[in-house]
C-alpha cells in the first residue's frame, strides 16, 4: 500500500465541516459577549469639532462610549505603517479612532460598546458629530493635481515616488531605445477600484482573564502571529500573555492581513477595560467604506518594438490611487511596476509610479495585488503592437518570450522583497503552444467568419502572465507524532479556505509515510506556533508547505533512530509504510510509529495500551548515559523552518472567446481557457479550485465591479445591490491544464497558486472585446452601456 | 445594519389586521414577504413604529380565477403564482415576468402583491399590472376599495395605498383571445433589476390584423411606462407591421435617467431594441393564440 498523497487531487477534507453548517467563523464565538458598534464619518473630509454623546447615554443597555480622547498612550497614536520603503517619503496611517480630522467616508470617530450589537446601533444613531466639512479629494489625477491636499503636510498629494530602470545589455535606457526604434506607439490605459470583498467581513472578539493577566482575542484575520505582537504592544501586554486565534474565516482575499485594523486593538482594549468579553462583526457597509479597496491606477505607456514585434523599449508611467492612507506601504504599485515584464524580454524598462492620496477608502493588496493592472498594460501593449503590425497576437507574444535554456532569468529590477528579480524556472513558449491548442486559436478566425454570416460577433483574447510567489522572510512547521500514532501538524499561517488541512496533511503523510487520516493540521492558532508571517502573495503552499516537510523529515530521522536501536537494524535500511517502520524489504520485522513515539520519551507511564506494549523494546538503557542524551529531547517531534533566498516565479497563460450582442452591447464570456504552472502540484484539484475562483474575481474586475465614488467622496454603491460581484450565472466554465516546470528554489519543487486566475483577466477579456468589435480597449471594467458608447464614438 | 426599535404585531385574522393598521396610521407599515423592507429596516433606511405581520393570515394566500382574470391574494409568494398552471393559462404575462424577478430563494419568500405595493418602477410586476390595467384591492377596517393600476403607482417606491390601509389581494385581467404577452429585459447580472426592461400585448382582430399593440417600460421613469403603439405599427398582419417604428415610438415616450449602471442614452437605446423584440414575440403568440 503506497502512502504516496503528494500529487493526488485528494478531496478537501475541510469541506464536510464548512458545507454542513459547522464551521466556526467570528461571529459564532462569543454569543454573550458584549457588542461593539462604530460611528463613522459621513464626510470624505471634515474637521470634528464636538462629538456630542448625552442622547446616546439613555439608551437601555449602553455600556461604554469611547472617543479618541479616550484612548491611552500607544493607542492614542497613530497605527504602524507595517512596510516602510525609502521611496514612501510621506507615509500615513490612520488613528484607531479619528483624531481631529477624518479622511473618507467610513473612518470610525467613536466607538461603543452596548449589550446586543442592535442596542449600540441605537445609540450610534444617537450620537452626534459636529463637523466642518472640507472639500475632498476625489480620483487620481485630481489628486495629481495637488489643488487640495488629504494630508496638509504631503506636498502634491504624492506619498511616494518611484523609478526603477532596466537599461538593455549594451546599456542603453529604455527612451533612448524607443526613440530610436522602426515604430512607437504611446497610449493611455486606465483601471478601476474594486475590492476583496470576502463574503465574512473582519471581526474581533476578545476576552480578558483577570486572573491570568490574559487576553485571549479571535480575529478573522490572514495573521494571526502579527496581530498578537500588534495587540501585545499597542495594550502593553507581554507577549506570552496574549493568544491571537483565527478561527475559520469566510475568505481573505488580501484585505485581512492588513493589521491591526483600528477595531483589531480597540476590541480588546474594550475587553480588559471593562473586564467582559467583546466582540465586533463587521458588517457589509462598514466593509465598502472602512476596511480597503485596490486596482485603481492610470497608466502611460511609450513602447518601442521592431518589425518582428520585438520590443526594443519600453517606459510605463503609472499613476497609483492610495486612498487616505498607506498602512501596507507601497506593495501594490511595486508589484505593478515589477511584474509588468511578465514572460518577456523588454529589451529596455523604465517605469515610474506615483502614489497618490485621495478621501477615499485605503488601498491595499487585493488579490493578485497590482498584477493585474500590470498585465492589463503589459498585455494591452502586446495587443496594439501586433494590431499595429498586422501580426498574430500570440507571434508577437511568442517573439518576446524568455526562453527555457535562459533560467534563471535577471529582469534587472528590485523585486516586493527587496530582492533581485530573478525568474527561477519556467516554459513559456510550452505554455503557449498548450494554450493554443486548448481554446483552438488557430481554427478560431474561420469560427468568427461564421458567427458574422449568423449576424453574431464574436472575438478572442490572450493575456500571458509571471507571478512572484511565496515571498519570505519565512514560515515554519512543528510536527509531533503522540504515542497513538497520529501526527499532529502546525504551521502559523493562517487559512481562509484555501484547503491547508488537506494540503499540509498530504505533505505530512508522504513526507512520513502514515494514512492521511492520521495527520491533523492546525493553522493560525499562536498557542500551537508563535512565529509566522501570513498567508498572501501566493505563499502558504511554498512557504508553510516545505516547512512542514523539512520538520517532518527531521521527525522521520529521529524515528527512524529510534526504531533501529529497538530493532536491532541500521536507520539506512529502514522506511515508513503506512504508519510502520520496517527494515527495507523485509516487512516482518516492524514496529509502529506509536510506539516509537512511546520509545521516544524515557517517560514511560503505561496510560495506555500502545505505551504498555512499548515496554518489551524497552531494553536496557546504559546507566552511563543520562535518560535524555546529550543533544536529544523526549518525545517524537520537530520544528523546522523554511526561508527562501528569493521568490518563486509561476506562470500561466489564459484565453477566452466572448460574444457581443451587436445590439443591447451585452458581452457574454463563451469559453474561457487556462494554462497553469505552479511548479509541482500537491493537489491539482485544490489548484483547479483556485483558479476558478481567480478567474471568478478576474471576471468581475473585467466586466462588473468597480467603486463609484462622487464629487463628495460619498461611495455609491456600497452595497451587494450595486456593487456588481459576478454570480455562478456570469462566471463561465474553465477549462484548464497545467505545466509544471518545478521551482529549484524549494525542496518540495513548488510554486504559489493563490491568486493566479485573477492575474490575466481583465487583460484577456479586453483583448477578446477588442477582437470582437474592433474598437480599442483601454479601461476595465467594461459596462454594456460603456461599449455602446464606445460603438457610437466609432462609427 | 441592524434595525432600529419597532413595535411587532402579527394579527390573526384580517379583521384584526385593519384594526391595528387603523390604529398605527402612518407609523404602521405592513411585512408580508420582507424582501425589500427587511433591507430597507437593515439599512435604517426606514424606521416605521410599528410593524404588521401579516404571514399568518393564510386565507390571502389564494391564487383564484375570477371572471375575466386572476386574483393574487397578498399573501401568495411569486414561486407559487410562477408555478401556478392555471395562472400561465389565464395570463402567461405573469409567468414570463416573474421568472425575471431576482432570484428562486427571494421569490419564495416576496410577495406578487408587496412588490406592487412596493412600486419600485425597476420591477416586474407593476409594469404587469399597468400593461394589463389591472387593480389593487386595498382594505381598511369599515370597507375596501380597488384602485386600478393608472392610478394606484404614484411616484418611485409610492403607491395609492394609505395609512391604515392592507393590500389585501391584485387582479390581472385575462389574456384575450388572440392576444399574445412577452417581456424583456436586460439585467447586469442574472436576477438584477433591469437597466431597461419592456412588456409587451399584442392583439389581433378577426382579420388577423394588428389591433392592440402596448408596452410597459421598467426602470426608465418614475412610474411604469406605458405606451399605446397600436397607431405606430399600423393596421397590418404582425408579418408586415412596422414593429421598428413602434419601438421608435417608445423611445420618445421614456425619460430614462443616467445612474451608476447605465447611461441614459444606452437606457432609451435599449429600451427601443427590448420593445421591438417583446412586440415581434407577443404577436406570435398572438398569431398561435
Amino acid at each position: 500500500m503506497t502512502t504516496k498523497l503528494f500529487g493526488e487531487p485528494v478531496q478537501r477534507r475541510e469541506d464536510p465541516r464548512l458545507l454542513t453548517g459547522r464551521g466556526r467563523y467570528l461571529d459564532d464565538l462569543g454569543p454573550d459577549a458584549l457588542a461593539a458598534a462604530f460611528v463613522r464619518s459621513p464626510h470624505a473630509h471634515a474637521l470634528i469639532r464636538d462629538i456630542d454623546v448625552s442622547d446616546a447615554l439613555d439608551v437601555d443597555g449602553l455600556v461604554a462610549i469611547y472617543t479618541w480622547e479616550d484612548l491611552p498612550d500607544r493607542l492614542a497614536e497613530p497605527l504602524p505603517l507595517l512596510i516602510p520603503h525609502p521611496a514612501l517619503t510621506h507615509g500615513r496611517t490612520a488613528h484607531p479612532l479619528a483624531r481631529e480630522r477624518v479622511r473618507h467616508v467610513g473612518e470610525p470617530v467613536v466607538m461603543v460598546v452596548a449589550r446586543d450589537r442592535y442596542l449600540a446601533e441605537d445609540a450610534c444613531a444617537l450620537i452626534r458629530v459636529d463637523y466642518e466639512v472640507l472639500k475632498p479629494v476625489v480620483g487620481v489625477e485630481e489628486a495629481a493635481q495637488g489643488a487640495r491636499l488629504v494630508h496638509d503636510d504631503v506636498p502634491g498629494n504624492v506619498g511616494a515616488h518611484l523609478v526603477q530602470e532596466a537599461p538593455a545589455a549594451d546599456g542603453r535606457d529604455a527612451r533612448e531605445l524607443i526613440e530610436d526604434a522602426p515604430h512607437t506607439l504611446a497610449f493611455r490605459l486606465d483601471v478601476e477600484r474594486s475590492a476583496s470583498m470576502p463574503l465574512e467581513g473582519r471581526g474581533v472578539y476578545a476576552r480578558w482573564d483577570a486572573d491570568d493577566s490574559s487576553l485571549r482575542v479571535y480575529s478573522s484575520t490572514q495573521t494571526s502571529t502579527s496581530v498578537r505582537m500588534a495587540v501585545a504592544a499597542k495594550l502593553g501586554l507581554p507577549l506570552p500573555k496574549v493568544e491571537v486565534i483565527a478561527p475559520d474565516v469566510g475568505g481573505g482575499f488580501g484585505v485581512k492581513i492588513v493589521h491591526p485594523w483600528p477595531e483589531e486593538v480597540l476590541v480588546p482594549w474594550a475587553a480588559m477595560l471593562l473586564g467582559r468579553e467583546v466582540k465586533w462583526a463587521e458588517d457589509r457597509r462598514e466593509h465598502f467604506i472602512s476596511s480597503a479597496h485596490e486596482r485603481a491606477q492610470v497608466q502611460f505607456v511609450r513602447v518601442g518594438f521592431d518589425d518582428d514585434g520585438r520590443l526594443l523599449g519600453l517606459e510605463v508611467t503609472i499613476l497609483h490611487d492610495h486612498g487616505a492612507y498607506t498602512p501596507y506601504g507601497i506593495i501594490v504599485p511595486i508589484i505593478t511596476s515589477t511584474q509588468l515584464p511578465g514572460p518577456y524580454k523588454l529589451g529596455a524598462y523604465r517605469v515610474e509610479f506615483s502614489s497618490v492620496y485621495t478621501n477615499t477608502v485605503q488601498v491595499t493588496p487585493y488579490r493578485g495585488a497590482g498584477r493585474p493592472q500590470a498585465v492589463f498594460c503589459m498585455e494591452r501593449t502586446m495587443d496594439r503592437i501586433a494590431a499595429h503590425l498586422g501580426l498574430d497576437r500570440t507571434a508577437v507574444r511568442a517573439a518576446n518570450f524568455i526562453q527555457p535554456d535562459e533560467f534563471p532569468y535577471d529582469q534587472g529590477l528590485t523585486f516586493q522583497d527587496g530582492r533581485p528579480l530573478i525568474y527561477d524556472s519556467g516554459d513559456y513558449p510550452e505554455s503557449l503552444r498548450m494554450l493554443k491548442e486548448l481554446i483552438g486559436w488557430d481554427a478560431f478566425p474561420a469560427e468568427k467568419e461564421r458567427a458574422a454570416a449568423e449576424g453574431r460577433r464574436i472575438g478572442i483574447g490572450v493575456g500571458c502572465y509571471v507571478e512572484g510567489t511565496g515571498v519570505g522572510p519565512y514560515e515554519g512547521g512543528h510536527v509531533q507524532i503522540t504515542s497513538d500514532g497520529r501526527v499532529h501538524v502546525s504551521t502559523g499561517l493562517t487559512s481562509q479556505g484555501q484547503g491547508h488541512e488537506t494540503v499540509f496533511a498530504q505533505i505530512a503523510a508522504t513526507e512520513l509515510g502514515v494514512p492521511l487520516e492520521r495527520v491533523s493540521v492546525v493553522t493560525g492558532d499562536t498557542r500551537r506556533f508563535g512565529y509566522a508571517v501570513g498567508t498572501f502573495a501566493s505563499r502558504a503552499a511554498v512557504m508553510s508547505g516545505n516547512a512542514i516537510a523539512l520538520a517532518c523529515r527531521k521527525v522521520r530521522e529521529k524515528a527512524l533512530r529510534i526504531a533501529a536501536d529497538a530493532l536491532e537494524a541500521d536507520p539506512r535500511d529502514l522506511e515508513i509504510t503506512d504508519g510502520m517502520v520496517h527494515v527495507a524489504g523485509s516487512p516482518g520485522a516492524a514496529i509502529p510509529l506509536a510506539t516509537v513515539a512511546v520509545l521516544s520519551n524515557p517517560l514511560r507511564y503505561a496510560f495506555d495500551a500502545e505505551a504498555a506494549r512499548a515496554t518489551q523494546f524497552a531494553g536496557a538503557s546504559s546507566p552511563d548515559r543520562p535518560p535524555v542524551d546529550e543533544g536529544e529531547e523526549p518525545g517524537l517531534e520537530g520544528r523546522d523552518y523554511y526561508s527562501p533566498i528569493r521568490s518563486t516565479f509561476a506562470s500561466g497563460m489564459h484565453a477566452a472567446i466572448v460574444e457581443t450582442d451587436p445590439l443591447t452591447a451585452e458581452i457574454r464570456i463563451l469559453r474561457y481557457a487556462v494554462v497553469h504552472d505552479c511548479g509541482n502540484l500537491v493537489n491539482p484539484m485544490i489548484v483547479e479550485g483556485q483558479i476558478h475562483g481567480g478567474v471568478a474575481q478576474g471576471v468581475g474586475g473585467a466586466l462588473y465591479e468597480r467603486m463609484v465614488y462622487d464629487g463628495h467622496g460619498q461611495l455609491l454603491n456600497a452595497s451587494f445591490m450595486d456593487f456588481l460581484m459576478p454570480y455562478a450565472t456570469e462566471v463561465p466554465k474553465v477549462e484548464t491544464a497545467h505545466l509544471q516546470t518545478p521551482s529549484p528554489l524549494n525542496p518540495l519543487g513548488i510554486k504559489g497558486a493563490g491568486e493566479a486566475g485573477v492575474i490575466p483577466v481583465s487583460a484577456v477579456i479586453a483583448s477578446a472585446v477588442e477582437d470582437a468589435e474592433g474598437i480599442p480597449i483601454t479601461r476595465m471594467p467594461l459596462s454594456p452601456s460603456e461599449l455602446f458608447d464606445l460603438r457610437r464614438a466609432a462609427s | 445594519m441592524k434595525p432600529p426599535p419597532f413595535d411587532y404585531h402579527r394579527p390573526s385574522s384580517l379583521g384584526e389586521a385593519l384594526d391595528v393598521l387603523a390604529g398605527t396610521g402612518e407609523d404602521g407599515k405592513v411585512l408580508a414577504g420582507g424582501q425589500s423592507l427587511i433591507p430597507l429596516l437593515n439599512m435604517r433606511l426606514a424606521a416605521p413604529a410599528h410593524l404588521v405581520d401579516i404571514n399568518r393570515l393564510t386565507d390571502l394566500a389564494a391564487v383564484e380565477e375570477e371572471p375575466g382574470g386572476l386574483r393574487v391574494g397578498a399573501l401568495a409568494r411569486h414561486s407559487r403564482v410562477e408555478r401556478s398552471a392555471r395562472a400561465a393559462e389565464v395570463q402567461p404575462l405573469l409567468g414570463q415576468a416573474l421568472r425575471l424577478v431576482a432570484h428562486p430563494v427571494i421569490r419564495n419568500r416576496g410577495t406578487v402583491v408587496g412588490s406592487l405595493v412596493h412600486a419600485d418602477p425597476a420591477a416586474e410586476l407593476p409594469a404587469v399590472l399597468a400593461l394589463l390595467g389591472g387593480s389593487v384591492r386595498l382594505a381598511r377596517r369599515g370597507g375596501t376599495r380597488d384602485v386600478p393600476a393608472a392610478g394606484f403607482f404614484t411616484g418611485p417606491l409610492e403607491s395609492a395605498a394609505g395609512p391604515g390601509e392592507l393590500a389585501v389581494s391584485a387582479f390581472f385581467p385575462a389574456l384575450a383571445p388572440r392576444s399574445g404577452t412577452a417581456f424583456h429585459e436586460v439585467a447586469r447580472r442574472h436576477g438584477d433589476y433591469a437597466l431597461a426592461g419592456v412588456a409587451a400585448l399584442v392583439g389581433l382582430d378577426d382579420d388577423l390584423r394588428v389591433s392592440v399593440a402596448r408596452v410597459a417600460c421598467v426602470s426608465v421613469g418614475p412610474v411604469p411606462l406605458v405606451a399605446d403603439v397600436v397607431g405606430a405599427c399600423g393596421h397590418r398582419p404582425p408579418a408586415s407591421a412596422d414593429w421598428a417604428g413602434a419601438a421608435r415610438a417608445v423611445q420618445d415616450r421614456i425619460e430614462p435617467e443616467t445612474d451608476i449602471h447605465a447611461t441614459a442614452d444606452y437606457r432609451r437605446h435599449l429600451t427601443g431594441v427590448l420593445a421591438e423584440r417583446a412586440l415581434r414575440d407577443a404577436a406570435r403568440e398572438a398569431l398561435h393564440a
